[in-house]
């Protein structure tokens, strides 16, 4: 069984095509939406869409804060260009895609895995879990092996090490790095639709569930005309720019 | 697991004895149906009081030589699951530690050398592999009967592509006191330029009988070695040569940025020693005064490592760039495009730049002579060579001339780049005017077609 994993996708289709195509090359049979497939992109109607076809094939799906701004516009708490870009989605989306949001949960657990889109300390809150405190409190509050997460756009690998310690590491993409189960590990599996560690390559990952290992992705796509239909369809342009320089 | 007795199974492989108990575990002589390969089995003691760092060593070792490939490291053959019966089966290297040499010490400079070159092209070896090994010393290399060097015992090591578990580690740093690099103090474990300073406490021992910075216990000891210099080799020892000293010390630098900037460089340095830019690290007599001691004392408290993203980030920095020059035949065209094409490829780095053309050997026709000829010949050629060079304006400790003899340029241009580790070759392109069939047979064509790196064909 091999789990592909997808985060922040962010209404970016030819990311998320892309994504899936080569997590299909790659041998996936499972796959795991973890939140924040819409906002700032061009196409959430089509992200949604798919999204929501692969949950009616057994995908586990759970919610973002961009899902959480859409259905509750009071809730949203985003800078600027976020909050211009939510707007402009609540119009896209359709009755359908917000009763396929509003049924999403905050956390999906499988086996000895958690999916969460931030963190399973306080998953509602929804926090940065940029150092390995933050790391620590999600995999304490997950109580599972694996705690699969989004929200950092940047990937990132913590495990359990004795005594008491979390290392952080920062993945190297395509090569398989072992997970056993005697420790806790947390994945941010990095953002498909909108990288901002520099390159504008789409991230996902893929976990190989028999031999426990993690291999995180990039893969190229066609980010120019991602940016394009931002432009067209008159979201902010940092928008746009963020995807062409991965910023 | 329990002690294994001689004949026992576990997964395929049979316990023939048990070689070796200590604190980390147990070492088995094991052998394996269709394994053609002599074998030992290394099993951890876990648990019942053993350190928590015997599992971290043990993860770390399976996961470096399970990423390592290459005659420098021995070869992972088998494993057991960690949480039930954890083992790993490693090829047993034929040969003697490096500490069987330490304890002869002091030895000769040009056994010193040959030693040191061996570890230093083992260790750039691995460090290519993205490993840095952080745990050198005598006892962690054997040196095979063909006179290369494996290096063993991965359990501290870095590999920069898998989650480090011995990073922020609080414990005190791992690594062996005597060998420990002054950034693996501070806890950078990213620099293979550790392993370099390991390594010139090696050739330190090797050319003196005794260590640069003793084996200090406590912390502060340990210290001393980011701002107190050793006694240099030729105060000890004076028949250590200059260029040895030159080379050792540079090694021995506090910080990393002062040291080789590669293995392969102090593999280069050690291989040509009549190349080696002395300095006055290779003519001291003595340590620094306590002025001097003090002011490094004072840089050492400001002293912070950077951390490097992966092994390669370093070593493609400072690249071995080999150029051909064909001090017989060449035109002053071809030279400027090769000097053109130099300066292209080592801009803005600390590329090493080595020149190097072929000649015949001079025929021995048993006169008293003849070596006269030959080194005639030699000097004629390193001229030829240095002006090739000297409008490049290279700093020494950058720059060397090599000529080289034989009846095979092609041939000897290849076996040159292969036992230098050469990055980058740079060669004369055939005439574009040539018949295609005949550029094919060029050495040029030929040396690019077969050279074990990135060649550049220079056409003017």
């Amino acid at each position: 069984m091999k789990l592909a994993l997808f985060a922040d996708v962010h209404g970016n289709l030819e990311a998320l095509n892309a994504c899936l195509e080569h997590s299909r090359k790659s041998g996936a049979d499972l796959h795991a939406f973890l939140g924040d497939f819409v906002g700032y992109g061009a196409d959430p109607v089509a992200v949604v869409d798919i999204v929501a076809a692969h949950a009616q094939r057994g995908a586990i799906v759970v919610r973002g804060n961009h899902e959480q701004t859409v259905i509750d516009a009071s809730s949203s708490r985003m800078n600027r260009d976020a909050e211009d870009a939510a707007d402009w989605t609540r119009e896209q989306l359709g009755s359908a895609h917000r009763a396929f949001i509003e049924q999403l949960p905050l956390v999906a657990r499988l086996d000895d895995m958690v999916f969460v889109h931030a963190s399973a300390a306080s998953p509602e809150e929804f926090p940065y879990v940029r150092d390995t405190v933050r790391a620590a409190e999600s995999l304490r509050a997950a109580r599972s092996t694996y705690v699969f997460s989004g929200h950092v756009h940047e990937p990132a690998l913590y495990c359990t090490a004795p005594p008491n310690r979390i290392v952080a590491f920062t993945p190297f993409p395509g090569v398989a790095v072992s997970v056993p189960r005697h420790r806790q590990w947390l994945a941010i599996v990095g953002s498909a639709g909108q990288p901002r560690d520099g390159r504008p390559a789409a991230c996902y990952a893929v976990a190989d569930l028999e031999r426990r290992t993690l291999t995180f992705f990039r893969v190229p796509y066609d980010w120019h005309a991602a940016a394009a239909k931002i432009r067209a369809a008159g979201l902010p342009e940092v928008l746009a720019w963020r995807l062409e320089r991965g910023e | 697991m329990h002690k294994l007795q001689a004949g026992e199974h576990v997964d395929q492989f049979r316990v023939i004895e048990r070689i070796h108990s200590g604190g980390m575990g147990d070492i088995y002589r094991v052998e394996a149906d269709g394994v053609d390969l002599p074998l030992v089995m290394k099993v951890p003691q876990f648990g019942h009081g053993a350190p928590a760092s015997n599992v971290i060593s043990y993860e770390t070792e399976l996961t470096v030589l399970g990423a390592l490939r290459g005659p420098h490291a021995p070869r992972l053959v088998g494993t057991g699951e960690i949480t039930t019966r954890p083992y790993l089966v490693i090829e047993r290297i034929d040969g003697a530690l490096l500490k069987d040499w330490v304890e002869k010490a002091p030895l000769p400079a040009e056994e010193v050398a040959r030693l040191g070159a061996a570890v230093a092209k083992a260790l750039h070896d691995v460090h290519q592999q993205e490993v840095n090994h952080l745990d050198v010393k005598p006892s962690n290399i054997i040196v095979r009967p063909s006179g290369a060097a494996v290096l063993i015992d991965f359990g501290l090591a870095r590999h920069a592509h898998h989650p480090d578990l011995l990073s922020e580690e609080s414990q005190p740093p791992a690594g062996s006191a005597p060998y420990v690099s002054p950034e693996q103090l501070l806890g950078d474990r990213s620099d293979p330029r550790s392993d370099v300073f390991a390594l010139g406490v090696i050739l330190y021992e090797l050319a003196t009988g005794k260590l640069p910075f003793g084996s200090p216990t406590s912390g502060s000891a340990l210290r001393k070695r980011l701002y107190r210099d050793p006694v240099p080799p030729r105060a000890l020892q004076s028949g250590v040569p200059e260029w040895l000293q030159e080379v050792i010390l540079r090694c021995l630098e506090p910080h990393p940025r002062n040291r080789y900037a590669t293995a392969a460089q102090v593999a280069f340095d050690l291989a040509h020693p009549d190349q080696v830019a002395i300095t006055e690290r290779g003519r001291r007599t003595r340590r620094s005064g306590p002025l001097a001691t003090l002011n490094r004392w004072f840089k050492a408290k400001g002293f912070e490592p950077i951390t490097l993203a992966a092994p390669s980030a370093q070593l493609s920095r400072a690249p071995i760039v080999m150029v051909a020059i064909a001090t017989v035949r060449g035109t002053e065209e071809g030279f400027d495009a090769l000097r053109e094409t130099v300066r292209r490829v080592t801009r803005d780095r600390g590329a090493r730049v080595a020149c190097v053309t072929v000649v015949k050997p001079t025929p021995a026709l048993g006169g008293s002579n003849s070596s006269d000829n030959a080194a005639q010949q030699r000097l004629e050629h390193l001229i030829l060579l240095r002006a090739w060079a000297e409008p490049l304006r290279l700093p020494a400790e950058l720059l060397s001339m090599h000529v080289l003899e034989s009846n095979d340029p092609v041939e000897a241009l290849i076996h040159y780049a292969h036992v230098n580790h050469v990055d980058h070759l740079v060669i004369g392109a055939p005439p574009p005017s040539m018949p295609p069939k005949l550029r094919a047979s060029t050495v040029s064509m030929r040396v690019a077609a077969d050279a074990p790196c990135s060649v550049t064909l220079a056409r003017s």
